[in-house]
């Protein structure tokens, strides 16, 4: 898995990649053409757009790092897996050999460095609940460094959506 | 690229007519009801699971090709994954945007420490607020963490998220007793929850 770096620059997005990245955020057609489907959506009278014309588009964003993913989004838990926010507290002199320790393992959905003690935050998704227990021992034993666990209590509101 | 802002829940910001983002569309995970009892996946669903988690095809009839490598039909394919969106165990199927290279360059976890007695009214009203992308209750670790709400402020710069934090701490008012924006400075990773392809989970061996 590559990093990105925030430093990265900022996309020159057309009106059609701004109107296919703020459609298909919401959702993907489950139909035998999809592309097709979501073609006829962004079409207009004045401006006509093919099946060929989306799966190219898409793949190109895709391609450029633009989108980081397409398909379904996944829910452990809904599959009676266990999904936990992890934070960690690295040293600079430590931080790349943690991360790529931490990265390998397979239950890690997603990593973020952040600015502050506690430097590296992570989400934990696994096939059970004791699962995420076990991750954690492991990942103290692998990297000499204690993991703060902070599997949520409530869940007041989900939905993420970028608008362009 | 023009004017950047996060979408909120209420309102429409797309200047692009043939199209309006909150439109209720067919394939939406929002009409799922909710669950009372986990999913529980057979074979052939945790071997589609394995084949579309890491993406779906960028080809014409990516259902198709999915069901040909499983070994089951396109219709199957597409009717399983509907049943895993109305259960939710797919909180939806969609693109998922490098909100860096869109130009949302600032990505602030706001953390809060809220009074115990008050936080699932309050955690419910900040959860309600449109820049507000994802908010949770979460144990505090004293002496070295004593936050315990978190609610993710997106903004194309570090700016815009620390004025809506401070509309945050506006709302929370008394009952907050400390406050920290953990802005993030690398991606280390993304790849989304990955089950492992079990030896033969996955093959047409198990069609039966």
């Amino acid at each position: 898995m590559s990093a990105a770096r925030n430093s990265q620059p900022v996309a020159k997005l057309s009106e059609l990649d701004k109107a296919l990245i703020n459609l298909l955020q919401d959702g993907f057609p489950l139909t035998p053409r999809p592309f097709l489907t979501v073609a006829e959506q962004v079409s207009s009278e004045k401006n006509t757009v093919s099946e060929a014309d989306i799966i190219q588009r898409i793949q190109a964003l895709l391609d450029e790092g633009i989108l980081s993913r397409f398909g379904p989004m996944y829910q452990a838990e809904r599959m009676g897996g266990g999904l936990t926010l992890a934070a960690m507290k690295v040293t600079e002199e430590d931080y790349d050999r943690v991360t790529a320790q931490v990265n390998a393992f397979s239950q890690v959905a997603h990593n973020y460095r952040r600015e502050h003690e506690l430097n590296m935050w992570f989400v934990l998704a696994t096939e059970s609940p004791e699962e995420i227990e076990d991750c954690i021992d492991d990942m103290e034993a692998v990297t000499g460094y204690h993991v703060f666990n902070m599997p949520k209590e409530e869940e007041f509101y989900v939905g993420l959506k970028f608008a362009l | 690229m023009s004017d950047l802002n996060l979408l909120s829940k209420e309102m429409d910001s797309s200047n692009i007519e043939s199209f309006n983002p909150r439109a209720k569309s067919p394939f939406s995970d929002k009409k799922a009801v909710k669950p009372t009892t986990d999913f529980v996946l057979t074979e052939i669903d945790r071997a589609l699971v394995v084949a579309t988690q890491e993406g779906l095809p960028v080809s014409e009839r990516p259902y198709q090709i999915i069901g040909d490598e499983l070994g089951i039909s396109e219709d199957e394919v597409i009717c399983r994954l509907e049943k895993m969106l109305e259960h939710k165990v797919i909180r939806r199927i969609a693109v998922i945007p490098n909100h860096y290279r869109i130009g949302f360059k600032a990505n602030g976890m706001t953390v809060w420490n809220v009074k115990d007695e008050d936080i699932k009214e309050l955690g419910r009203q900040i959860g309600e607020l449109p820049y507000v992308s994802h908010c949770y209750q979460r144990p505090r670790h004293e002496p070295y963490w004593s936050y315990n709400l978190f609610a993710m402020v997106h903004g194309t710069e570090r700016a815009q998220v620390e004025e809506r934090a401070e509309k945050l701490k506006a709302i929370l008012g008394d009952a907050c007793l400390g406050n920290e924006i953990l802005y993030s400075s690398k991606i280390l990773k993304k790849t989304g929850m990955r089950l492992l392809k079990k030896d033969d989970s996955a093959s047409d061996s198990n069609r039966a």
